[in-house]
């Protein structure tokens, strides 16, 4: 194995068993999949609505669901190395300060989609009670997956942010849910009636929504792709630049 | 094995680190002294690769910290000041952890932390959570971590702080082992610490290094260094004075009342080249004079009354 992959492997590994070591892991893991449940059968009202899809009852609550938690899974990946002081341990071990990046922001991404995983049931009950679009389901899971990492990527950021977990947590909250209004259809139509054309779609540009609705739909579209790709990227290079910053450069 | 050179680092406008230079070779401990806030763990900072430097270089071997980081890593280990370490791990899986980093697998990786561990005396809590162990047991779990893969440059800040007198001397003894075939640097406020296992030490003091020499020679700087104390019973402070001071070897006489009925007669030499013969000048005339005394010994400075003096703020110095 190339020797970049194994640090980056090295790191996912002990950020993951990390997770496992608490009871952090397991709590969120109850948490994400009741408020799922809840989410889906009381106020998505799948029963009432008397389709075979989880576009509606299941994804449409994700955006929502995740902007709480997945900066709570995040936020202590770099806050925490910077309050304990192991930033200068891992740090002067023989890695990149990138592969320190991507191997704790893929352990938590990993640990999210064990989390979105455990929804299985839901696919169960939809496939038990009628017909549903197989395609449409795998494609809203891929995108509710890259959904979560978008905004994990951005609470990697504001965790090398600040030694402090809770200032961590409130600024990934805060800048992902500027990522939901930007494009959420009571946000845009205020926008439609007094801004030109262009600044509304240069600013729904910036959103999660419209990107995260053709996943919904059933639909892979590269641009979709591309966006939350480059969001990630974008996140995770701030990251480093951020860590730069802080060792006095 | 370390060149440092003209190592300079400034956090805004503050400039922490003022143009450091030094070696340490194969074989040298070098002991890092200086007042706190001086700049010490600043610089080991930039050794590790931790801080990049404003200008200046670190070559660890043949390496640049700066240019070729990953390689000069590779030969380093590190002990951070607070000695940190990863609190929801237990020993056994920090310590498997550093030697995963440090590219070790397999049996590799059970040896290299079987043999620490009994090193470091962390046998007893290799299963045991970090976030329950005793701050001696923690630090030597971090020391433990530096010396795992057996690297060719130790540097180690405050390798001693917090730990138990037994535990220093262990600490001391391994790094002292260490020391034939390393290159060890390491920061410490316990002067008596340098003198006991470094074979060369830096004094820093607001980012400069202001005095750089083995222990003996540094100690040789001090101001009572090369001065005879003679302590007699029964002698007038005058007759002391006159006498001592008019031996051709002596230079100035100072003389303190114990206050038990006993005198001290310090003797400075009157320039180096009297120092050898001083102490034997003095035991004649004594002997000459049958004064009694109990104590007659050369000082070879005091490591601390070097470190004051070189350390201290001007203005505390004029008050003093």
């Amino acid at each position: 194995m190339n020797e970049s992959l194994r640090n980056i492997w090295t790191i996912l590994k002990r950020e993951l068993s990390g997770y496992f070591a608490s009871p952090v892991a397991y709590v969120f893991i109850v948490i994400f999949l009741l408020l799922n449940g809840f989410f889906t059968f009381m106020l998505g009202g799948f029963f009432e609505l008397g389709e075979a899809s989880l576009s509606r009852p299941f994804f449409n609550w994700h955006p929502w669901l995740y902007l709480f938690l997945v900066p709570a899974a995040g936020m202590r990946l770099w806050a925490e190395e910077r309050r304990v002081g192991t930033l200068e341990l891992l740090l002067t071990m023989p890695i990149t300060a990138a592969q320190a990046i991507i191997g704790k922001f893929l352990a938590c991404w990993a640990f999210l989609a064990l989390a979105l995983a455990l929804t299985f049931p839901v696919v169960g009950t939809v496939y038990y009670l009628g017909h549903p679009d197989g395609g449409a389901i795998f494609a809203g899971y891929l995108g509710s997956l890259l959904l979560a990492g978008a905004y994990l990527a951005v609470t990697v950021a504001t965790s090398a942010m600040t030694r402090n977990q809770v200032i961590s947590f409130i600024l990934s909250v805060v800048i992902c849910f500027f990522l939901i209004l930007a494009g959420w259809e009571p946000v845009t139509s205020l926008l439609v009636r007094w801004a030109p054309a262009g600044l509304v779609d240069l600013v729904t540009g910036f959103s999660v929504m419209p990107h995260f609705a053709s996943f919904q739909r059933g639909v892979v579209d590269f641009r979709d792709l591309l966006f939350f790709a480059s969001v990630i990227v974008f996140s995770l290079f701030g990251t480093s630049v951020i860590l730069r910053g802080l060792r006095g450069a | 094995m370390i060149d440092v050179e003209n190592l300079i680092k400034e956090f805004g406008p503050k400039r922490a680190v003022n143009g450091v230079s030094f070696t340490v070779r194969r074989g040298e401990i070098l002991g890092f002294l200086g007042p706190n806030g001086a700049g010490k763990s600043t610089t080991m900072r930039m050794i590790t690769g931790f801080f990049p430097p404003t200008s200046g270089r670190v070559r660890i071997g043949d390496h640049d910290i700066s240019e070729d980081p990953i390689a000069a890593k590779k030969l380093i280990g590190y002990l951070p000041e607070s000695a940190p370490c990863y609190s929801d791990m237990t020993v056994n899986g920090f310590l498997r952890f550093t030697a995963e980093m440090r590219g070790m697998r397999g049996a590799q990786i059970d040896q290299a932390v079987a043999k620490v561990a009994g090193l470091c005396f962390l046998e007893g809590v290799l299963h045991q959570s970090v976030d329950t162990l005793s701050k001696g047991y923690r630090h030597r779990t971090c020391f433990a971590q530096s010396i795992l893969h057996d690297p060719e440059v130790l540097v180690l800040d405050e390798p001693t702080d917090g730990l138990d007198p037994n535990q220093k001397h262990e600490v001391r003894q391994i790094i002292k082992r260490m020391g034939q075939t390393k290159a060890i640097i390491f920061s410490t406020h316990i002067l008596e610490e340098v003198e006991a296992c470094c074979s060369r030490a830096i004094i820093i003091d607001r980012g400069t290094v202001v005095a750089n020499g083995t222990p003996a020679e540094l100690k040789a700087r001090a101001d009572a260094a090369g001065s005879v104390l003679l302590r007699v019973r029964g002698v007038a402070g005058d007759t002391l004075k006159t006498r001592l001071g008019s031996l051709s070897v002596a230079g100035r006489v100072q003389i303190q009342d114990n206050g038990d009925g006993s005198l001290s007669a310090r003797v400075f030499p009157r320039d180096k080249s009297t120092r050898a013969d001083l102490a034997l000048s003095i035991a004649q005339t004594a002997t000459q004079a049958g004064w009694s005394f109990d104590e007659l010994h050369t000082d070879e400075g005091r490591l601390d009354d070097v470190f004051r003096a070189i350390t201290l703020p001007d203005s505390v110095k004029t008050r003093d």
